[in-house]
């Protein structure tokens, strides 16, 4: 599924990693637990989440994440910013709950981690 | 090669910042990705234990060919029974810990499963040393 495409659904806009927009995700996950996170054994899936700090970006550096979308209508902040795009991180905002963006995202064909 | 870096108890904003380090390193020395990644998540996770629990911390990286060693050291309340610790579902993190997102009783567990050696030395009062090695 194209970030563009990700946008339209959730009524999200990119923050940050505009470049990004036309690539292709096959999978997500959603977690506000970051330890949970840190266990999964597959990488550059979309992360769905409204734990919005500069932990979120941390773990997601570590573990090879390149996609956030942070609902809620959680603000990503300046630090935030800055550390995801020394990371080359794309990052999402939207205003959906995690629960109505997980939906529209499976229901579209975004396949689940496990 | 030696790295050394210090974390600071409590610190949240600066935690996860030598794990950074480190991995910007690995990534240098052209080691496989996935080895990268259970390294850098094993070390992460015991620089956000650090920050959440102890007071101070050090931690030492000796990259050998095909192997490294990586010592994360803290002064703080230690670990009164590890192999409780080690158990997933088990914390005594704080309030603010759970609120960052961590906390959830799966660090230890997550180490071991990232680590091909896993050692925890602990005095209570005192604080706690893990070791950790990795081949690749």
């Amino acid at each position: 599924m194209q970030v563009s495409k990700i946008c339209q659904f959730l009524d999200a806009r990119i923050i940050c990693g505009e470049e990004h927009a036309s690539a292709n995700i096959e999978r997500g996950y959603s977690s506000d637990l970051m330890s949970d996170v840190l266990t999964l054994d597959t990488d550059h899936l979309l992360l769905i989440t409204g734990m919005c700090n500069l932990q979120t970006i941390r773990t997601s550096e570590m573990a090879d994440i390149r996609f956030i979308v942070f609902v809620r209508n959680k603000k990503v902040t300046d630090e935030m910013l800055a550390l995801a795009k020394e990371n080359n991180l794309c990052l999402l905002e939207s205003p959906f709950t995690l629960f109505k963006a997980s939906g529209i995202l499976y229901q579209a064909g975004l396949k689940p981690v496990y | 090669m030696n790295l050394e870096f210090n974390i600071e108890g409590g610190n949240f904003s600066r935690a996860g910042h030598a794990s950074s380090e480190v991995k910007k390193m690995l990534k240098q020395l052209g080691i496989d990705a996935r080895c990268i990644k259970s390294i850098v998540i094993a070390l992460y996770e015991g620089e956000v234990n650090v920050v959440a629990h102890a007071y101070e911390g050090r931690i030492l990286v000796k990259m050998e060919p095909h192997k490294i060693t990586t010592e994360i050291m803290d002064k703080g309340p230690g670990i009164a029974d590890i192999e409780l610790a080690m158990q997933e579902g088990y914390s005594t993190a704080s309030k603010a810990v759970r609120e960052m997102g961590f906390g959830a009783g799966m660090g230890l567990a997550n180490m071991k499963k990232n680590t091909d050696e896993l050692t925890i030395e602990s005095t209570v009062g005192e604080g706690t040393t893990v070791k950790m090695v990795n081949y690749f």
